[in-house]
């Protein structure tokens, strides 16, 4: 919907290609356009105004290297900055006697619930006995959703809607100790850092049970409001970090920066997903290009890199060397797309005009198609598949009937696979460089 | 009507306490400068009206000080507050054309969609209408038990004949079946509003905004002209991309209403003006408290007012 900075910064550029240095005017011009692109991340007013100001003194008089224009330059030091500001993934703090009280805390409907789910699965998978609190006796079933969720991850819940938070989370406390727990995590009931009364609630609550963590849990989609909350939050409570959720919306998320900069607190963990494991560490890099507008091509890069199995793409790079690229490659290609997760979902990571084409298809479409592919390959014989220039017309219509498709499916799918070949070859020439290409600015 | 401005006021007291309590101090009886435009740029942007609202209101103001040769920042106040309120639709009269008459509610996770629907059933039982809940979302884990909850307690404050009965699916069936199912028991019933509640999804997630919209088919196919309203619920906190959002799902659900959520808390909820420009939406309820008499109709003017803090 908005356009990237990268082009509209390239626009105001357009006229001064190749100058020497970045002269005032020229940073001016591109610090409204900065400022824009800030302010429509949704990052705050007053923060947004301290930081252009720090761009700019930086970026006045710069020597605009020779690999980038002007554009780019100006988008390197804003990028720096905004990983400056963002600041270093921290891990959780888990030292000292346990159990260690990590307490989550936030506005209504910000995602503590699923956090504390998430947290849990989390600590317990890197080997912690943990124990969940359920400490929000106020929204009706909040203490039910906690319990449905500790059943399915196996981790046993605290739970009592007839105490206080404060007393519930003292007695989590006294029987994970005596169990031998090595972590509470308590939720508590979403509140406004205005509302004295539930500021109070989570003071006699830090003054039982000492946690190692607190944890504010923020909506990703927040607006200029962010600001305001985080510092509520924290002169009431000494907030030690950050989870940003909701991550796996479009939101910019630009509400990171205004939060980093007034509290200072590192940012833990991003939510990226309603499942129990959709709970990852941040990348200040990844989120820098996302707040201005810039996609994810880091998380793309890693997802397909995760999905990848190493093995067989080192196989398949061998065959490559050697010029061999064939069918059965290419339906290995296509199993691991399809493990990348949902189409829909790495099309959201792609920056700018890619993102929109890629939208633009559904991603149905797509899988169907993935789909018929490869039914028409599994329909081939080893042979044909390791020489696909055996297929003459009879075969394609054996294959066909194989598959349940019809022939020009199967035309389509050689013509393709005969287009990739083509491409795999021209990669082999270049070493890969090739493809650099396809992501520059 | 006297009470129902207090609770506005009350709901928007905490609001207006921060940013706009600079606006008096910004439109004093002072020379309009520079200065003076920015700091009202400053005011509307940290209200979240966003970029393009504010630049347009500010034009808007500009035009008028020129037009009438303005000089003085104190008489900026009226025709700013003028403005604003003329981007905002009074909210239509809300009719129950159809018995029973079906809401769709809509909107991300979190936005406080099972509580308004809550709230929107207590309204309509006070005003004498017998309604039925319909829990479809058998996704987030527990939320069938949350409205089943609500009902009890407000049937708990109710008379025996104006209970609401929760209609409910099993965890993870289908949301599309529980729909059906409560529509044929709110035919059965006789009820005269049938209010149901769907599972939280962001507008980006394509298989679910599918899911979504084979909900919405199913109401149709099991009463015609069913939804008669599809009504999203919009945190008052979100930022731009409330945009965003009520757009995907007006175009997966043709929503026809907006409510704003937790407008109590210390968000302003700005980007109710673009999204009344941009998609025409109007805004019908906006959740001022916790409790269930906290949901009000929307009030334009008080909205403005609780803003600019007047």
């Amino acid at each position: 919907m908005f356009e990237s900075l990268t082009n509209r910064l390239n626009q105001v550029f357009d006229q001064l290609r190749r100058r020497g240095k970045l002269s005032e005017a020229d940073v001016d011009a591109a610090m409204r356009e900065v400022r824009l692109a800030l302010l429509e991340a949704d990052v705050h007013f007053s923060v947004v105004k301290t930081f252009i100001a720090r761009v700019r003194e930086r970026a006045v008089g710069t020597e605009v290297s020779k690999a980038l224009n002007p554009g780019q330059q100006i988008i390197k030091i804003v990028n720096e900055e905004l990983i400056a500001t963002l600041g270093e993934p921290a891990p959780l703090n888990l030292s000292g006697p346990k159990p260690r009280v990590i307490m989550l805390v936030g506005l209504q409907g910000s995602g503590k619930t699923t956090a504390a789910g998430k947290l849990a699965r989390l600590l317990r998978s890197k080997g912690e006995r943990v124990m969940l609190a359920a400490g929000d006796p106020y929204r009706p079933a909040a203490v039910t959703q906690l319990q449905q969720l500790g059943e399915r991850l196996d981790v046993p819940v605290e739970a009592d809607s007839n105490l206080k938070p404060p007393e519930l989370a003292k007695r989590a406390f006294d029987k994970a100790e005596k169990g031998g727990f090595g972590v509470v995590i308590l939720d508590t009931a979403g509140r406004s850092q205005l509302d004295a009364e539930l500021m109070n609630e989570l003071k006699s609550i830090v003054a039982k049970v000492t946690p190692v963590e607190t944890l504010l849990v923020v909506d990703s989609m927040i607006g200029q409001e962010a600001l305001n909350i985080a510092q509520g939050f924290r002169d009431n409570v000494s907030i030690t970090g950050l989870i940003l959720t909701k991550m796996d919306g479009d939101s910019r998320g630009g509400a990171a920066i205004s939060i980093r900069s007034v509290t200072g607190v590192p940012i833990k963990f991003i939510g990226t997903g309603e499942k129990l494991d959709a709970l990852e560490t941040y990348d200040p890099a990844r989120l820098s290009s996302r707040i201005l507008g810039m996609g994810d091509m880091l998380g793309l890069i890693e997802k397909a890199e995760a999905a990848f199995d190493q093995q067989t793409t080192q196989k398949t790079a061998e065959r490559l060397m050697k010029g061999q690229f064939t069918l059965e490659d290419f339906l290995e290609q296509m199993k691991q797309m399809k493990k990348m997760g949902p189409l829909s979902q790495v099309m959201d990571m792609l920056p700018g005009q890619f993102g929109q084409a890629a939208r633009q298809a559904d991603p149905k479409e797509i899988e169907k198609n993935l789909k018929q592919s490869e039914a028409i390959i599994y329909s081939m014989t080893l042979k044909e598949r390791r020489n696909p220039d055996l297929l003459n017309a009879s075969r394609r219509r054996r294959i066909a009937a194989g598959s349940g498709t019809d022939v020009q499916d199967v035309n389509r799918l050689v013509k393709q696979f005969r287009e990739t070949q083509k491409l795999m070859k021209t990669l082999q020439k270049t070493g890969g460089r090739g493809l650099g290409n396809l992501f520059g600015g | 009507m006297a009470e129902l401005l207090a609770r506005w006021r009350d709901g928007l007291s905490r609001t207006s306490r921060s940013a706009f309590g600079r606006l008096a101090g910004l439109l004093g009886a002072t020379e309009i400068k520079q200065d003076t435009w920015d700091e009202l740029e400053a005011l509307l942007i940290q209200a979240d009206l966003g970029i393009e609202t504010t630049s347009d209101v500010i034009s808007t103001l500009q035009r008028l000080v020129r037009d009438r040769g303005l000089t003085r920042s104190d008489q900026l106040g009226a025709p700013l507050k003028a403005d604003l309120r003329s981007r905002l639709m009074t909210p239509p009269l809300l009719e129950f054309s159809a018995k029973p008459f079906v809401i769709l509610v809509v909107g991300v996770n979190g936005s406080g969609k099972t509580t308004t629907i809550a709230k929107l059933g207590q309204r309509f039982v006070a005003e004498g209408k017998s309604v039925l809940f319909g829990a479809a979302d058998t996704f987030r884990a527990a939320a069938v038990d949350q409205l089943q909850v609500w009902g009890d307690r407000l049937n708990a404050r109710a008379e025996r004949s104006r209970s609401i009965e929760v209609i409910a699916g099993a965890p993870e069936s289908d949301p599309g079946a529980v729909a059906f199912n409560a529509i044929q028991a709110g035919v059965a019933r006789k009820v005269d509003v049938i209010l149901i509640d769907t599972a939280g999804r962001l507008h980006t997630r394509f298989n679910l905004m599918e899911e979504l919209k084979k909900v919405h088919r199913v109401v149709g196919k099991a009463l015609d002209g069913a939804p008669h309203a599809v009504w999203l619920v919009l945190d008052a906190t979100t930022g731009q991309n409330a945009l965003q959002q009520a757009r995907a799902f007006k175009d997966a659900v043709k929503v026809s209403g907006v409510i704003l959520s937790k407008l109590d808390s210390s968000a302003r909820g700005g980007m109710a003006f673009a999204i009344q420009r941009e998609l025409g939406l109007p805004i019908l309820f906006a959740g001022l408290g916790e409790k269930p008499e906290d949901l009000q109709p929307f009030d334009a003017d008080a909205f403005v007012d609780g803003i600019l803090n007047s």
